[in-house]
Order: structure tokens, then C-alpha cells, then sequence
């Protein structure tokens, strides 16, 4: 085995590293593009929002119908609400938005920064004494973090409804037993911990776009493999992440007892 | 006023491949130099040195006393607002107009109002016949708008060294000859440092008070353009009066076979040294030499016929 089955992936991951604290170097430094961090929050708001509703809804129904088969097995109806909805807000949602902020906003991002690169755009900007990092990639980056967040309290909210709309009109759930089950299992820190998720997954997502878009290299074709590149190492990195967070928050936060 | 550029030693190299090596050329300031060369010499790749978008992996090159090779960060960033630099294909950003491009080194460097703005960016419209385009996307136009606004952009901090790829890839003759002239009557106007990157002959012999040659992987020569043209040695007459006969072949070099072949067979004689263009507004280059001075001085007679063309008029290409 030659040192380059070992230097490669290792040199691509140390250059990743590298850029992710340039950008947060770049972020404290003056002046925050706040135009450039709006109209991106927009348009990514443009591209994830509709395919955030329509994976949402049959994600909180699948779970609502997995979940509520076996627990019924168990003879514990009552719960179903709350394994649902814990199941939505801990873990489907954070998913669901990063697969959406992946896919969607950091395809959009690899794309744009590879054109550029290619087009020698970025050259030019530089050659112009502007920092591309400082310019274009920290705002965003940080857009990605913020829409990744509000994408995922749509996730939580329409997966929660989707999944009462099948307990209780399709598997004849009570209300009642979904809401109260609700507050007995679920508590805020979930909320929170998805919160945080959400916001690591958009903040990777946008660094790993940039990064692979920005090092595109060898004309149109290597724009097409820096956009699925950054897709399939961000998915890859995005589920390996979400294990570590979950992991950390079990340890950290007890569960709710009853 | 033009600021000197000193390149000395550079060498760079693609992993082991060697692009070129140890080339040490001094771009007078103020003065208009022309970089020729075979395709896939590195040309660019050199460009893309001198401004520091590529580090050189040994040499320096030295700008008002900063090295660009082996400087910060931040040090470079401030050393490249004395540059403006034309790329192959404009490089314009391609989601903004053509004014807010041309606008967009003022509104990230300045802190000048929108109607001052509005004033700079109008003039060197004007300048580069850009008139009337404003609102147009990069996408929207001809590749020779494309360039005539890169150089738009390039000129609005008022540069004090103008780095210009291949300007006539992709125009006509006649397009050429009106930016090759636009580049002298800029020089005359701004008094810049010149580098133009090109393997078009007929702008290396009429527009530069200086020409470089990279062959090989190396500088073959660079000196004051009458020293080029009126050269006998093989490479440079061959590449400046686009020859096959000589060392440089279809691939970057002939084969032994392939010169030996050859070694019967002389150079032809060199054609006539055209006038170099001269500024069509009025004003004189400082760079500006009378023809045949550098011959006269040097005691080289040139290839007969040399300067007697009639003055080139503006926008003729000799």
C-alpha cells in the first residue's frame, strides 16, 4: 500500500480543517457582509423550503405508523404520541434538515463557488485585495446555520403534526392520550439539543460546499465532481456527527422520569 | 506613476513537473512588457505568480520592497491594490451587471458616494466603449465586451501595474488592434507598469518597449523589443516571426532527428522591425523611445527595411 492511499484523504481532511477556521477567523473580522448574509439566507430559505414540507410530513407519518404498530404490540397506546414526537424532534428533524441543507443549499453553494472558481472569478476577487472567505464564504456559512435551524423547527412542527394527524385519524389514537404523552416523555433540552444539531450540520454543510466548490479544479466536469463530492462527504460526515451528539446528549441529559 | 516589479529566480513545479525554472526579469516602471511563449509554457501560471495567486516554490518577486513570494496574508492583500489585472476571460462576477462589476472594487475599497461611484465607473466605461452596456449581465455579451469590461474593472483603482492575459484570444484583428492601442494610449494616459501574456506576434511587435520569451521551461531572453526583434538566435526569431523552421516544434520541443534533419537548412532572414504603436490622444509615453534608438546604441543593424513603414495610425495594427 503506497503512502498515497493514506495521504490523500488525510491531506483533504486536514485542508478542510484548515478552511473551517479560516472561516470562523474570517466571521470576527470587520466588516460582517450583512446584505450578502441576507440574500443568501433567502435563497436558501428558496431552495429547502418546499422539499423541507414534503419530506417532513411522510417522515413524522412513517415514524407515527412504525411506531405505533410496535407499541401497540406492547399494548401501550397511550405513549404513542410521545414516541413519535421524541423520535420527530430529537432525531428526524435534525436528519431531515441536514439532509435538505446538504442536498439542496450545499449543492446550490458547491455549484456557485465552483463556477466561479472556474471562471476565475475568485482569482479576480482576490487579485481585487478581497478575501473571498471573508466575502462570500462566512456569510454563507452562517446562513446556512441560521435557515438550518428554522428549517428545523418546520421539520419538528410538521413532522408532530403529521404524526397526530395518523394517530389519531388513521390508527385511532385519542387527542388526548398524544397531547398528555407529549409532556410526559419530551422535555426541553430535546428541543434544544436539535437546536444544536441542526446548527452543526448547517454550519459543516456550508463550510464542506465552499471548500470543495472553491478547490474545483479542470473546467466544467470538475465542478460537477466538487458539487457531488460535497453532497456525499457531508452526508457522510453529517450521520457520523449526529451519532456523536446523540451519544453526548444521552450521557449528559437524564431521561424524564415518570 | 508605474511601480517596478523584480522577479528574480523564480521556479515553480506542478508536483515533479517543472514549469519553468530560475527566471529572473525586471519589469521597468512605466514601461510596457509583453510575455510570449508557446502554448502551455506557463505563461499564465507566471501571471498568476507575479500577484501571488500561485506561490513560486523558489525565487522572489519584489514589489515596493515587499516580496510576494514569501509575505502574509495581509501583506498581500494590501501589495494587490497597487495591481489590476485583466484575466483570459474577464473574470466579470457573473451574477452583477457590468456597472455594479466595474462599481465593485470602489464599493469594497472606498468609501467614495454613489454619485462619485457612478462618475469613475461611467468614465472608464467610456473608455473601453462600454457605453450603453451598463445594465447588461456578464452572460449577455460578446467575449470581447467581456474583456474590454475586465479591463473596465481593472482600471478603476487607478492600478500602478496592469497584468493583462492573452487580451486578443477570441477577438478579431480588428478588435485586437483597437485594444492593443487602447493599451498604449492607457499607458501614456496612467503611466503604468504593462505585462501583457499573449502568443499573438503581431501585439508582441508593436506594442511592447520590452519583450520576454519563455521556452523550454525557461526565459530565453528578455530585453527592450528592438533587441528581440533584430535577434538571430533560433528560438526568438523563429517564435517572433511564427517560423517552423527552428527549435520549437508542434509538441513544446523537436526531436534530435527532427533538428538534425534541419541543420542543413538556415534561418530565413528576419523580416523588416515595424514601428511600435504610439498614443493616439496626444500625449507621449515616458517609456517612449525614438525607432532604432536601442539599435543605433547597441551597434546592432537591423534586419533591412526596419522603421520605414509610415507611422501606424490609430487603430492600426501596423
Amino acid at each position: 500500500m503506497s503512502l498515497g492511499v493514506v495521504a490523500a484523504p488525510a491531506r483533504v481532511a486536514g485542508g478542510l480543517f484548515a478552511f473551517m477556521l479560516d472561516v470562523l477567523v474570517a466571521t470576527f473580522r470587520f466588516p460582517f457582509q450583512i446584505r450578502e448574509f441576507l440574500q443568501q439566507a433567502w435563497f436558501i430559505v428558496t431552495v429547502t423550503i418546499i422539499p423541507t414540507i414534503f419530506v417532513a410530513i411522510p417522515f413524522g407519518a412513517v415514524i407515527a405508523l412504525q411506531v405505533g404498530g410496535l407499541i401497540r404490540q406492547f399494548g401501550a397506546q397511550s405513549f404513542t404520541g410521545s414516541a413519535a414526537v421524541l423520535a420527530v424532534v430529537r432525531e428526524a428533524g435534525p436528519i431531515a434538515t441536514a439532509l435538505l441543507i446538504a442536498g439542496a443549499a450545499g449543492s446550490a453553494i458547491a455549484a456557485d463557488f465552483g463556477a466561479r472558481r472556474i471562471r476565475e472569478e475568485l482569482d479576480a476577487m482576490m487579485v481585487l485585495g478581497i478575501d473571498p472567505i471573508h466575502r462570500l464564504v462566512v456569510p454563507r456559512v452562517w446562513a446556512c446555520v441560521l435557515v438550518a435551524v428554522a428549517l428545523n423547527g418546520l421539520v419538528t412542527i410538521v413532522g408532530v403534526a403529521g404524526g397526530y394527524f395518523f394517530n389519531v385519524v388513521l390508527q385511532d389514537g385519542t387527542p388526548g392520550a398524544y397531547i398528555a404523552s407529549f409532556s410526559a416523555l419530551a422535555q426541553v433540552p430535546d428541543l434544544l439539543q436539535a437546536m444544536i444539531k441542526s446548527m452543526i450540520f448547517g454550519f459543516l454543510a456550508a463550510v464542506v460546499a465552499a471548500y470543495k466548490g472553491m478547490n474545483a479544479k479542470g473546467g466544467p466536469k470538475g465542478v460537477g465532481d466538487a458539487v457531488n463530492e460535497s453532497v456525499v462527504i457531508t452526508f457522510t460526515l453529517l450521520f457520523v456527527v449526529n451519532f456523536v451528539v446523540s451519544a453526548v446528549y444521552m450521557q449528559l441529559v437524564p431521561p424524564k422520569g415518570m | 506613476m508605474g511601480a517596478e516589479v523584480q522577479v528574480s529566480h523564480l521556479t515553480k513545479k506542478f508536483g515533479k513537473q517543472l514549469i519553468w525554472g530560475d527566471v529572473s526579469l525586471t519589469l521597468p516602471a512605466g514601461e510596457i512588457s509583453v510575455m510570449l511563449g508557446p502554448s502551455g509554457t506557463g505563461k499564465s501560471v507566471f501571471l498568476k505568480t507575479l500577484i501571488g495567486l500561485i506561490k513560486p516554490d523558489e525565487g522572489s518577486v519584489i514589489i515596493e520592497g515587499v516580496d510576494i513570494a514569501t509575505c502574509s496574508e495581509r501583506q498581500l492583500y494590501e501589495v494587490r491594490k497597487l495591481f489590476g489585472v485583466l484575466f483570459q476571460d474577464g473574470a466579470m462576477f457573473g451574477s452583477m451587471t457590468l456597472y455594479d462589476n466595474v462599481a465593485f472594487p470602489l464599493r469594497e475599497h472606498t468609501k467614495k458616494s454613489e454619485s462619485q461611484i457612478r462618475q469613475i465607473v461611467m468614465e472608464k466605461m467610456e473608455l473601453t466603449g462600454l457605453i450603453g452596456a451598463e445594465d447588461k449581465l456578464p452572460g449577455e455579451i460578446s467575449g470581447g465586451m467581456r474583456k474590454r469590461a475586465g479591463l473596465a474593472r481593472a482600471l478603476v483603482l487607478d492600478p500602478q501595474i496592469l497584468l493583462i492575459d492573452e487580451p486578443d484570444s477570441g477577438l478579431d484583428p480588428v478588435r485586437t488592434a483597437y485594444i492593443n492601442q487602447l493599451f498604449i494610449d492607457l499607458n501614456a494616459a496612467i503611466d503604468a507598469t504593462f505585462l501583457i501574456v499573449t502568443h499573438d506576434i503581431n501585439t508582441a511587435r508593436t506594442v511592447p518597449d520590452n519583450i520576454g520569451l519563455l521556452y523550454h521551461k525557461h526565459l530565453a531572453m528578455f530585453g527592450p523589443r528592438e533587441m528581440l526583434l533584430s535577434s538571430t538566435e533560433p528560438v526568438v526569431a523563429q517564435f517572433l516571426n511564427a517560423q517552423r523552421v527552428g527549435p520549437i516544434g508542434m509538441s513544446e520541443e523537436k526531436d534530435a532527428d527532427q533538428l538534425a534533419a534541419e541543420a542543413g537548412f538556415s534561418m530565413p532572414p528576419l523580416p523588416p522591425i515595424t514601428r511600435q504603436l504610439e498614443p493616439s490622444n496626444g500625449l507621449r509615453r515616458r517609456a517612449q523611445r525614438p525607432a532604432g534608438q536601442w539599435c543605433r546604441e547597441n551597434g546592432v543593424v537591423p534586419p533591412p527595411g526596419s522603421f520605414e513603414d509610415a507611422v501606424a495610425a490609430p487603430g492600426a495594427s501596423a
